[in-house]
């Protein structure tokens, strides 16, 4: 830290005297990792907008146990080394606690630097399972495979089908860990599936053989844990051959109503299992909306939400733990890890969720029926 | 009744296929060179159709005249600017890596222009679909305009080679460009004709895949680009009954093994039925024998 304040000191004037605010430690230091460029950049520029919009509110409510909140957002452009870089970054700046990173494969990456500084690092959207496997590690979001167990149990207790068929992205880890778990709970539930069928980035135009296969078999669910562009062709598909099952998908469904071009009188009845839709009626949802959409000119997606969710998920576990900024991030880590396991909280992307010792979320998963060319929370 | 299912979509598929291998094969006849960016020619005629229906609101058939106009405008200035200054070359490599750098310019240019985002292309066909079967089969209207398409363009271009002066010049220069020119036959003309012509096929191909496969991104042409370029030399790369064939083959193929041996697999059997092709019948199924003289 003396170091690095030597450093910028003599370069810049100005950078001398924020950085002499910061060293009155009456802030706390909050990092932020996630794509603000290149492919991935729609999700992370969601996460940064969002956690701006909850500092603002919470910094106006009073802070953090009394202390503001310091945002500083570093863009990794969803590659793990860069996301190495900006971790360095931030703890040169004195991050205490790191709300990040936004995709799994950085997260994975960021989180065995994490536990070695003890930091308490919380992801908003890293999915893969092996971004929480630290005990310093936490998410918001339901991991993948977790998304493919919720699924098998929402369609079989809520009677949905008897006869199911899968089609999945084998070459897409992401649509693989949920067909794995789903096939795996399937089991255990009163219905059948009858035709699980896969699909590779470089033939994820045609599905003709997969959906003739799922008609053959009778299905009158088809679930599909995959993207919603592929989603968005397998509708346009199945409408063509005149095949209309139930179709059932996971949070990357969310997004098919904007495909342009795509007639979303097809979506009509599709279920997707997600914690977050912009168009929900509640005060919470509609206030943090109106709030993005007007900062930021774009409605918000469900990155946003977990984002915001997380930072309030942190000042939550913050205030139970009664930590401040005089303490350095090792010891506001070990309060936290401490005090995650006991908060329960009450966001936008779900209701009474709790956390274990394992990092992960336990909270009812919300299912979205899009009806009239909008997402209303399923029965 | 699903195998005749299968066996519809992959003559469907097929047909797209050979429009696009009849491109390849062409300029291969003619300029004995490999125009990579031809599958990108493709999903530039698709753009074209997408924005000028769903943008400009003009009539689907106007805007597949649309885009068959860009599209010929764009190949013959790809042959004029990209490679006929090459054609001279010493090594026929020159050629090879210039197509492969003009595929990539147009996917990037897509990309700035169009962004990433996949669109839903929405079908230009509208004839209902044909019902076999009391329902159990069901043929689209894509499959069916494909299937016709393909039949109609395979006969136009044979008699256009075999009727007309030009197509005639164009067989004389596939024989020997040098005999061909000293017969007074203008040999770059009938080149840039023949990228001219693929490229309004291509055009045509593009919007018959995306009819039937209704995703369109800046990547839409380069995979199928690639499948019919394994069909034209599957069937005789140089010959047009032969790209007819070899798409044809190939779309069965596909469909075939992702609906009984592996989805996974489909592309894996595809490039492996091209190697067992090759080391039987060296020059594709139609293709000439090549006879050297010593």
């Amino acid at each position: 830290m003396r170091k690095t304040m030597r450093v910028i000191g003599t370069t810049l004037a100005a950078t001398m005297v924020l950085s002499m605010t910061a060293m009155a430690a009456d802030t706390f230091k909050i990092g932020g990792i996630g794509p603000v460029t290149g492919p991935a950049a729609a999700y992370g520029s969601a996460v940064k907008n969002a956690m701006e919009i909850a500092a603002e509110e919470i910094n106006e409510a009073g802070g953090i146990n009394g202390y503001q909140v310091e945002l500083n957002f570093q863009d990794d452009e969803h590659d793990a080394e860069k996301a190495i870089t900006a971790y360095n970054t931030l703890k040169d700046w004195g991050m205490q606690i790191l709300e990040g990173t936004v995709t799994s494969t950085p997260c994975v990456a960021v989180a065995a630097e994490t536990v070695n500084d003890g930091m308490f690092q919380l992801t908003p959207s890293g999915s893969s399972p092996s971004c929480i496997t630290n005990e310093n590690a936490f998410a918001v979001c339901f991991s993948d495979p977790a998304q493919g167990t919720l699924s098998a149990v929402y369609i079989g207790t809520h009677g949905l089908a008897e006869k199911v068929a899968v089609i999945y992205n084998s070459s897409d880890v992401y649509s693989t860990g949920i067909y794995e778990t789903f096939m795996a709970e399937a089991e255990n539930q009163p219905f059948e599936v009858v035709s699980a069928e896969a699909f590779t980035d470089d033939s994820s135009t045609d599905f003709n053989v997969q959906l003739t296969k799922a008609k053959d078999a009778g299905a009158d669910l088809v679930f599909l844990p995959i993207y919603y562009q592929a989603a968005s062709q397998i509708l346009t598909q199945a409408n063509a051959m005149e095949y209309a099952p139930v179709f059932f998908g996971v949070d990357g469904m969310d997004g098919i109503l904007g495909v342009e071009g795509f007639d979303t009188a097809l979506a009509e009845g599709v279920l997707l299992l997600t914690p977050f839709v912009a168009t929900a009626e509640d005060e919470a949802t509609a206030s943090f909306v109106g709030k993005y959409e007007e900062k930021f000119g774009e409605t918000p997606n469900q990155f946003a939400a977990d984002a915001y969710d997380g930072l309030y998920i942190i000042k939550m576990a913050a205030e139970l733990a009664d930590v401040n900024p005089d303490m350095d991030a090792a010891e506001i880590g070990s309060a936290l890890i401490e005090a995650m396991p006991q908060i329960t909280f009450d966001g936008l992307t779900g209701e009474g969720t709790t956390w274990d010792a394992s990092g992960a979320p336990t909270k009812d998963p919300k299912a979205m029926v899009i009806k009239d060319g909008i997402y209303v929370e399923a029965e | 009744m699903s195998f005749l299912n299968y066996l519809i979509g992959g003559i469907s598929l097929g047909s797209v296929y050979a429009i696009i291998a009849l491109g390849y094969t062409m300029v291969y006849g003619i300029a004995k060179m490999l125009n990579f960016a031809h599958g990108d020619v493709i999903m530039i005629g698709a753009f074209t159709v997408f924005i000028a229906t769903t943008q400009a609101g003009i009539h689907p058939l106007a805007a597949i005249l649309l885009a068959m106009v860009i599209c010929t405008v764009m190949g013959i200035l790809i042959e004029r600017i990209a490679y006929r200054p090459l054609r001279g070359a010493a090594s026929p490599l020159a050629v090879l890596i210039t197509a492969i750098g003009v595929s990539y310019l147009l996917q990037n240019l897509a990309l700035l222009w169009f962004g990433s985002n996949a669109k839903s292309f929405k079908s230009v066909v509208t004839i209902p679909p044909l019902r076999l079967a009391g329902g159990a089969l069901i043929i689209s209207g894509e499959t069916i305009v494909t299937i016709i398409a393909c039949i109609v363009i395979m006969i136009g271009l044979t008699t256009f080679i075999n009727k007309t002066k030009p197509g005639q010049a164009m067989l004389a220069v596939s024989e020997d460009q040098g005999a061909a020119r000293l017969m007074g036959i203008n040999v770059n003309g009938i080149i840039a004709l023949t990228f001219a012509i693929g490229s309004a096929l291509a055009a045509i191909a593009g919007v018959l895949l995306c009819s039937s496969y209704p995703s369109l991104d800046p990547y839409t042409g380069s995979m199928p680009g690639i499948k019919a370029f394994v069909a034209a030399v599957f069937g005789g790369i140089g010959s047009i009954p032969g790209a007819m064939i070899g798409g044809i083959l190939l779309g069965v193929i596909e469909i075939f093994g992702r609906a009984y041996i592996s989805a996974q697999m489909a592309d894996a059997i595809v490039f492996a039925v091209l190697i067992v092709v090759l080391l039987v019948r060296p020059t594709g199924l139609l293709g000439k024998k090549i006879q050297e003289k010593v």
